[in-house]
């Protein structure tokens, strides 16, 4: 249940970000004279103070929110299966030399690292901010996948790979790559969901790009267009809920996850029942 | 003791590469930090401002390594350049200004939010099944909001609506900063709005994660052996379960500090608080390329210590680390 319900709302923002747009087919930053105005059959959502359409920025929005978050997230998780796979598989030096800087990677504090880095960008576009933020957050997923690659790696099937006579790269991307996808889609989702927080905060700090919509940049302009001094809720509340929803979707369906494989976490103690 | 002297030394080669990715950041990132600044201030830079901004960054005509001996040596006498926003004042002044702030108000806050949300965990892992189960959806779904949004929200409804609280400095400006009663009071007014941000928006990862390996705790023998001999529920529930919980709780807990000072930078910003994230945003926009290296290698160490006393608290807690044979 909490797996269906995550799903649909994860689902859900994707297609907005993908068909959104489409359906519509209206110019976000285009203005008007309704400034201001709380929600309205005309205007779901409101307006901004140059009246801007709040629902129509918050649907352009979710593209280059959600776009950023997998961009960086596919960057940081390439970089992730890079190291984890390599290190777990091949041990000794290389292992603790890979672990050593996947543990300072975790430690290390990442949005200062992101602000500072995106400080020296000189033209901060939609790409260069996501692989500033994927350089930050690639280590969670290396040291899940490494701890996973050291127990596949035992099994009998990759031994008989490597009395087979295949070579360490095959056996790596071929044998133990496949049997890892579900955790490395795993943390991907949840490297995503890092990912639009990193970015909405950057935006909102004005250190991304501001020309293009985004959820982080409508939460910069409400700001400064005193938003919260006016009274304009309906200006920031809606950018900041859509990128709650994406992370509690995301929560749900890890939670759902982590009670299918301890049942002791379910929270309904229902004697039978056939399926959660 | 080895475990100690084990994380000690990752702490050490951690704050090594903060040091060296700090020296490495603007040599590495597309153009010249100093020719930067003075094209994007149209040549109005104070020949002395450029010339400090050079030494700060200890670019020279000498071979990199030579490059990097120096900035280290600067390093070890607390020489972190000056502050081009501020100029001439030293970084390491403007860094120091700001820290205690920072550190007051995170620190205070998080230790309220770890207090708080591991016991709520606790006590929602002991009651399960019942009404607290209702507090579940909230925690999932506060544990993914972005701190400057529920900043935001609290200076709409408490700052702005209701007027209960500043939404602005450190301080009223009718008071003088001093060791009054007057001004402790209206700093504890001021940072009430902060710390509640930092409290809700941390909260909820503490009590998901202490609940979920509490839940798996209780399942363990020695608690149903605890619960067969008579003891008090209060007793099994936190000398018996709860202890041995706790101590992955404090490993996450660590690892979460770094994503709790980020959160926080973001917040000091939205309440105007004089801390170090908010000084982080100036240097940021103002191209103060030494404030800015400065305050995130001062952020980057006290994220190190805080884990380093993290790590203590473990060892207290768990006596298998504290074994001498491994």
């Amino acid at each position: 249940m909490k797996i269906k319900i995550g799903a649909g709302i994860l689902v859900f923002f994707a297609l907005m970000a993908v068909l959104g747009p489409l359906l519509i087919g209206a110019d976000p930053a285009a203005t008007s004279e309704d400034g201001l105005q709380g929600p309205s059959a005309e205007h779901w959502l409101g307006t901004t103070q140059t009246g801007q359409d709040i629902l129509l920025q918050i649907v352009y929005g979710a593209r280059v929110s959600l776009g950023v978050g997998v961009l960086s997230a596919l960057i940081a998780t390439v970089l992730a299966v890079a190291v984890g796979l390599v290190g777990g598989y091949v041990g000794g030096a290389v292992d603790e030399a890979l672990s050593v800087l996947t543990n300072i990677f975790l430690v290390l504090p990442a949005l200062p690292l992101i602000i500072v880095l995106a400080g020296y960008l000189p033209q901060r576009g939609a790409a260069s901010v996501a692989v500033v933020i994927a350089v930050t957050g690639w280590a969670w997923g290396a040291r899940v996948l490494r701890a996973q690659t050291l127990s596949v790696r035992r099994r009998d099937y990759v031994q008989a790979a490597r009395a087979s006579g295949e070579g360490p790269l095959r056996i790596v991307f071929y044998e133990i790559l496949p049997v890892l996808l579900p955790v490395i889609a795993t943390s991907f989702l949840a490297t995503v969901v890092a990912a639009i927080l990193a970015e909405a905060g950057l935006s909102f700090l004005g250190l991304a790009d501001l020309s293009t919509v985004s959820w982080g940049s409508m939460l910069y302009f409400a700001q400064n267009g005193q938003a919260l001094l006016i009274g304009a809720w309906w200006w920031f509340i809606p950018p900041g809920l859509c990128i709650a929803l994406i992370g509690t979707g995301l929560a749900l369906v890890n939670f759902g996850i982590d009670e299918i494989a301890n049942p002791r976490l379910r929270t309904i103690k229902a004697p039978r029942k056939a399926r959660t | 003791m080895r475990f100690l002297a084990r994380r000690l030394g990752f702490y050490l080669l951690t704050a090594w590469a903060a040091i060296t990715l700090n020296f490495l950041i603007p040599r590495l990132m597309p153009g010249d930090p100093v020719e930067l600044l003075v094209a994007r201030m149209k040549g109005n830079v104070d020949p002395a401002a450029i010339d400090a901004m050079r030494r700060a960054f200890g670019i020279s005509d000498a071979s990199p390594w030579r490059q990097y001996l120096d900035y280290l040596g600067n390093l070890a006498h607390g020489e972190l350049g000056r502050s081009i926003t501020f100029f001439p004042t030293e970084v390491s002044t403007v860094i120091a200004d700001s820290l205690p702030w920072t550190v007051g108000l995170v620190g205070v806050a998080t230790l309220i939010s770890y207090l708080i949300g591991t016991s709520l965990g606790v006590i929602m892992a002991w009651k399960r099944g019942t009404w607290l189960d209702g507090v579940l959806p909230g925690a999932t779904f506060m544990h993914a909001v972005p701190y400057f949004w529920v900043a935001l929200a609290l200076v709409f409804v408490f700052g702005v609506t209701l007027q209960w609280f500043p939404v602005s400095r450190a301080y009223g400006l009718d008071v003088m900063p001093g060791l009054t009663g007057e001004f402790a009071r209206s700093v504890l007014y001021h940072a009430t709005l902060p710390a509640i941000t930092i409290v809700l928006a941390s909260m909820a990862d503490r009590i998901l994660g202490m609940r979920n390996v509490m839940v798996t705790t209780l399942g363990e023998d020695y608690v149903v052996m605890a619960e067969a001999k008579g003891l008090t529920s209060r007793r099994v529930m936190w000398a018996y379960a709860a202890r041995n919980a706790i101590l992955p709780n404090i490993t996450s807990f660590a690892l979460s500090l770094g994503f709790v000072v980020g959160g926080s930078v973001l917040t000091e910003i939205v309440f105007s608080y004089p801390g170090i994230g908010s000084m982080l945003l100036k240097g940021v926009e103002n191209e103060d390329f030494p404030l800015m290296q400065g305050i995130f290698l001062v952020i980057s160490l006290a994220v190190l210590v805080a884990n380093f006393l993290a790590d203590l608290a473990y060892v207290v807690l768990d006596p298998r680390t504290r074994q001498e044979t491994e």
